[in-house]
């Protein structure tokens, strides 16, 4: 899959919890619990739907490493099979 | 409700401030705790000089009061020494800028220092101090703005310009927005704390307020009607002491962490007040929720009494127990929950994978403080919230046929849980709504509105709200509230909202729309109108208070005047009997 593709569907998996964020609402290197205002529920669902588009499954120990638009982006460029 | 009963170990009777319950309970009118002794007889208490002056040439100025965590992991270190002259700068800001004793401050904000300092220093000044919480969205902030008549408010930036700019103008009594992060040539109104902050009198007095005078404004949620403010007075402080040092087991040796917002009144009352009251260190962490995270801090700071909630725990019960394993956590001695009751699984999973049982508490906004607890020296009930504070009276009452309150002694009956009216923290009216407050006293008791049960020792354990107020995540939401904010949307007729049980956060809001007539109903465009929805309330209410979930009716069940019907919602969603329906005039479809 291209960049720009994940790209896309990391937005839509937003979107699926946060229908009023666009993509320039969004600095890219910020908390997106706080960039998408997103409370601990959404961001599981939030997860649950990046699982569902892309395969890729998030586990506690990722977080650290996906909490920013930016970060999520380049793991799940690793991770997509 | 579980038979399991969690017992202590003898060494933590010897060690605990409250030893022997039953006799610290019936002694305490004659011989109260010496760490709040001095303080009922005083006409005049100052909560920030409880919780900061009164520490200053006392062996602890110098001491570590409060360590503050970055979301980028650094650190910045207040003693109670810098924190007195923070908070004197503060209050002289506010005096600087023409406000006085009695005006209304406001924040909104993340976990940042100057919020904490903010927050006594306008105590200091004599000001009344009212938190909202920064995932509230435009709608919630300015409706409690409004109606506490705010004279100032503090926030940052990025929140100003979200959710505050474009209305704040409007609200007569709004003077000042004095911003944390904000520098430079600002809008007018608009001010860079930090700057005001360096110019401020780093010696300026404590006001020596009245102990009856108001310190605290809180905003919950009622289920008719708009958010009620709730008064709480400077007197409140005793009981902060009193329930830090009984129910919290607090210690000024203890390194404290109390993971609640301070927009929310755990994270006032717990997260604030009360552990620097007790001369304790507190640690403030501005992140968000992360399980590693969590665990390297108890870790790292040596958390030895942490204080958080039940969702927080049921994410860490999620990760499972193998991640705890890779931390030391021998320096944690006491840990407790509240927010809505803790499910009796965590309290045993805390035993399990921690070492140590979670102690669930009650309290409400309306109570200022811990009522109701379990206690580090005596036996936990798994599921049960435990017995009440030395100095507290609860009951279980109902309603005779003159509809008087009276208590009910059998155990296990289930009843409204009350509490003796007159204790110090107890609140003291809903800002300009003297019949609500009225209402919520009965025969001597205050009403808590939740519906509990005592068993034969005299544990407390939860069964529901007599309300339709929906408990997520530890706070309450008031359906009309979502309500209100769908029916702005132009194709929307009608909506009932209520909370439907979760697993990780006790309860989730749901939203039931009826369209109007002439909206398009194919399956693609309710789909999109959902969404459209979502966004719409989300924008509005913020996460916090925007359901999660948004399902199509034709029709709502409704009274003969119209009201709908939460209630007979509700049982269809959840399979229970759907009650007496005599009221019932128009169904759901």
């Amino acid at each position: 899959m291209k960049n720009h593709e994940i790209k896309a569907l990391l937005l839509k998996a937003i979107q699926e919890i946060a229908p009023e964020i666009e993509l320039e609402d969004i600095d890219l290197e910020e908390d997106l619990r706080d960039e998408c205002d997103l409370d601990s529920m959404d961001f599981l669902n939030y997860l649950i739907e990046i699982k569902k588009l892309t395969g890729v499954k998030i586990t506690e120990r990722d977080y650290p490493n996906v909490n920013t638009f930016k970060k999520m982006l380049a793991h799940l460029e690793q991770n997509i099979a | 409700m579980t038979e399991t009963i969690i017992d202590k170990p003898p060494h933590r009777q010897v060690t605990s401030n409250l030893t022997d319950y039953h006799e610290c309970y019936t002694s305490f009118s004659t011989e109260p705790p010496s760490a709040v002794s001095d303080l009922p007889n005083r006409p005049t208490i100052n909560i920030a000089y409880e919780a900061v002056d009164r520490h200053l040439n006392t062996d602890i100025e110098d001491k570590l009061a409060l360590r503050w965590l970055s979301k980028q992991d650094e650190i910045v270190d207040f003693s109670y020494r810098d924190l007195a002259e923070q908070t004197s700068r503060f209050a002289s800001v506010l005096h600087r800028l023409g406000f006085e004793r009695g005006d209304r401050v406001f924040s909104l904000a993340g976990r940042l220092p100057l919020l904490y300092i903010s927050a006594l220093g306008t105590l200091k000044s004599g000001c009344v101090f009212t938190p909202l919480f920064s995932a509230f969205g435009p709608e919630p902030i300015r409706s409690r703005m409004e109606i506490g008549e705010a004279n100032v408010l503090i926030t940052t930036m990025g929140l100003y310009r979200k959710k505050v700019a474009s209305w704040w103008h409007e609200l007569p009594y709004l003077k000042a927005i004095l911003l944390i992060d904000g520098s430079g040539e600002l809008e007018e109104g608009c001010y860079a704390l930090p700057e005001l902050m360096d110019q401020g009198d780093p010696y300026y007095p404590c006001v020596n307020t009245q102990k009856d005078e108001m310190a605290l404004l809180h905003f919950t949620s009622g289920t008719t009607g708009k958010p009620k403010g709730v008064m709480h007075i400077h007197q409140a402080v005793e009981e902060h002491k009193i329930s830090a040092y009984y129910a919290l087991d607090l210690h000024p040796s203890d390194i404290y962490w109390c993971t609640a917002d301070p927009g929310w009144v755990t994270g006032t009352s717990y997260g604030i007040i009360a552990p620097l009251c007790m001369g304790a260190t507190m640690i403030v962490d501005e992140a968000e929720f992360e399980v590693e995270r969590w665990y390297r801090i108890l870790q790292d700071q040596h958390i030895t009494v942490w204080y958080t909630a039940p969702t927080a725990i049921r994410m860490l019960m999620r990760a499972g127990s193998e991640i705890r394993q890779g931390y030391d956590l021998s320096a944690l001695h006491f840990i407790a929950s509240v927010g809505e009751p803790l499910n009796p699984e965590a309290v045993i999973w805390g035993e399990k994978t921690l070492g140590l049982p979670f102690h669930d508490n009650w309290w409400q906004t309306e109570t200022g403080a811990i009522m109701i607890a379990n206690y580090a020296s005596q036996a936990i009930k798994p599921g049960s919230m435990g017995l009440p504070l030395p100095g507290i009276t609860a009951g279980i009452v109902k309603r005779n046929e003159q509809g008087d309150v009276e208590e009910v002694h059998k155990p296990m009956e289930v009843g409204e849980l009350a509490l003796k009216q007159g204790w110090p923290s107890m609140f003291r009216g809903y800002l300009h709504q003297s019949e609500r407050y009225e209402r919520c006293f009965n025969n001597g008791w205050y009403l808590s509105g939740d519906q509990a049960m005592r068993d034969e020792q005299g544990y407390y354990w939860f069964v529901g709200r007599v309300d339709d107020l929906i408990k997520s995540s530890g706070h309450l939401i008031g359906p009309f509230e979502v309500e209100s904010a769908l029916m702005e949307h132009s194709s929307v007729a009608e909506v009932g909202v209520i909370g439907i049980p979760d697993e990780l956060t006790g309860e989730m809001v749901k939203a039931y729309v009826a369209l109007k007539p002439d909206v398009e109903q194919t399956e693609q465009t309710l789909q999109a109108l959902q969404k459209e929805l979502k966004g719409f309330a989300r924008k509005r209410l913020g996460a916090a208070v925007a359901p999660k979930e948004i399902v199509f009716r034709q029709n709502l069940p409704k009274t003969r005047s119209g009201k709908i019907m939460r209630r007979l919602l509700k049982a269809r969603e959840l399979g229970l009997p759907e009650g007496d329906i005599s009221t019932l005039e128009s169904d759901e479809q």
